[in-house]
């Protein structure tokens, strides 16, 4: 007999259902009173962020080619200097103006998903190498029982995207392209697509 | 709040087989939401380790209060009152201290205010169903709600939800973004649901089963449960080579 490693063990998680709105963003499904404002909406940026204003919009897809409009995306990402707003990062003070989290559900009648935040600056990956600017995603939505993580990076920083190391773990290359955002006009578009066709890389992490 | 360094590791490995798969033909739904190439894993970087932080600033006085905070002056929710509390702790069963805990239900005859909701049991008007509440420096948390009741919903020809709350926390890390469900003691629906069975691990699923606390009861007012939450731990960044120097 040895004794007990004496760890517990992680909450399993389950479906955020077709409801998630109540809790996540009520004033969005007209429960109005309880909180002043949905967490995590509007712009991530005030008049004294730093950094490149941009705007990201996309569809979340199912195996059918069919848009969720009931799902919920939440996005976290560093400053435009690299910085994360964040007690655990230790390389220096980020951006007191920009949180880096924000939150949007799905459009109830066209499924789409938009964020008005700033492009975020290269974060370092070890002590020699470094990732391209990117966006971190989380997905949940009925139908998904473990929230689906995945990233966003830039069509315009193709030198960075090719000496990035997370791109680099993905053994098919072909599939690198659907972490890649497409320029709209002034936007732009990161569509995810859950299973299928060009299905969207996602991550354990 | 603690006066201790924020911790920097990266977060234990996830442990998938306590989790639900993605595909779970049994839960419909997922049949076409779920990927089917394998997950690319990644060891946590910055990225991951790190995670937006929420001041009790945030906070209203109501928010941990879903019988008073959408109720009419005067008046208040109707059905069973209970206080629910907990502790969020991760792994190395730590109290995780400062996390956001959002919590959302039906009401007592299991109808949810949502625009797509359809279900014939009447409205509460004094009922809105959603609250939040952060963590103390120990990791506790607590609301007053009303037992929500179960819930029919178009699966099978006749599925219905055992007695849930849905649950949504931030730890330190969005490695650790986690959402849930909480079941009450004793609910006899609890083992014929297809979403609890996406669940694998039955120890999995009891650690989502509320025990009713008579010890945390407010005598002449409400029961009480108890429902902790375990979030990923994380490696202590003393074993390791200080790789940025820092």
């Amino acid at each position: 007999m040895v004794q007990p490693l004496g760890y517990l063990k992680e909450s399993a998680s389950q479906t955020a259902g077709p409801y998630v709105h109540i809790g996540c963003t009520p004033n969005f499904v007209g429960i109005e009173g309880i909180f002043d404002q949905d967490l995590g909406s509007g712009p991530l940026y005030n008049d004294k962020t730093r950094g490149e204003r941009i705007t990201i919009r996309g569809h979340v897809y199912d195996g059918g080619g069919n848009t969720l409009k009931d799902g919920l995306v939440e996005i976290w990402q560093a400053d435009t200097d690299g910085f994360y707003n964040s007690p655990s990062e230790t390389r220096g003070k980020a951006d007191p103006n920009f949180l880096g989290w924000a939150r949007c559900p799905g459009d109830m009648a066209t499924g789409e998903f938009v964020f008005h935040t700033i492009k975020p600056g290269k974060v370092p990956f070890d002590g020699t190498r470094w990732m391209a600017p990117h966006i971190t995603f989380w997905v949940v939505a009925r139908g998904i029982n473990i929230g689906l993580q995945t990233r966003m990076y830039f069509p315009d920083e193709e030198d960075a995207n090719a000496a990035d190391p997370v791109l680099a773990r993905i053994e098919h290359k072909v599939r690198i392209p659907t972490l890649i955002a497409n320029r709209q006009g002034d936007d732009y578009v990161f569509d995810i697509r859950l299973q299928g066709e060009n299905e969207t890389v996602f991550f354990d992490i | 709040m603690k006066n201790t360094p924020p911790e920097t590791g990266a977060f234990f490995a996830r442990d998938r087989d306590m989790h639900p798969p993605a595909y779970a033909p049994w839960y419909k739904t997922s049949v076409l939401r779920s990927p089917q190439r394998a997950l690319i894993s990644l060891e946590g970087t910055k990225s991951e380790i790190t995670g937006p932080v929420f001041g009790h600033g945030l906070l209203n006085e109501l928010d941990n209060d879903l019988i008073m905070n959408y109720a009419k002056p005067g008046e208040m929710a109707v059905g069973q009152r209970i206080l629910v509390h907990g502790q969020v702790l991760d792994e190395r069963g730590i109290g995780v201290h400062g996390a956001l805990v959002e919590f959302w239900q039906a009401n007592a005859g299991g109808r949810y205010r949502h625009k797509k909701e359809t279900y014939l049991a009447a409205l509460d008007p004094n009922f809105g169903g959603v609250g939040r509440a952060i963590t103390d420096e120990n990791g506790y948390y607590w609301f007053k709600t009303i037992k929500p009741g179960p819930y029919p919903w178009p699966n099978g020809v006749n599925d219905w939800r055992p007695a849930h709350i849905h649950f949504s926390i931030f730890g330190h890390g969005f490695a650790q973004r986690l959402i849930t469900q909480m079941y009450f003691e004793g609910d006899p629906l609890i083992w014929k649901c297809p979403i609890v069975k996406t669940i694998p691990d039955e120890d999995a699923i009891k650690r989502l089963v509320a025990p009713l606390d008579m010890n945390a009861t407010i005598p002449m007012d409400m029961r009480a449960y108890k429902f902790d939450i375990v979030l990923r731990g994380r490696r202590s960044t003393l074993f390791e080579n200080r790789k940025e120097g820092n």
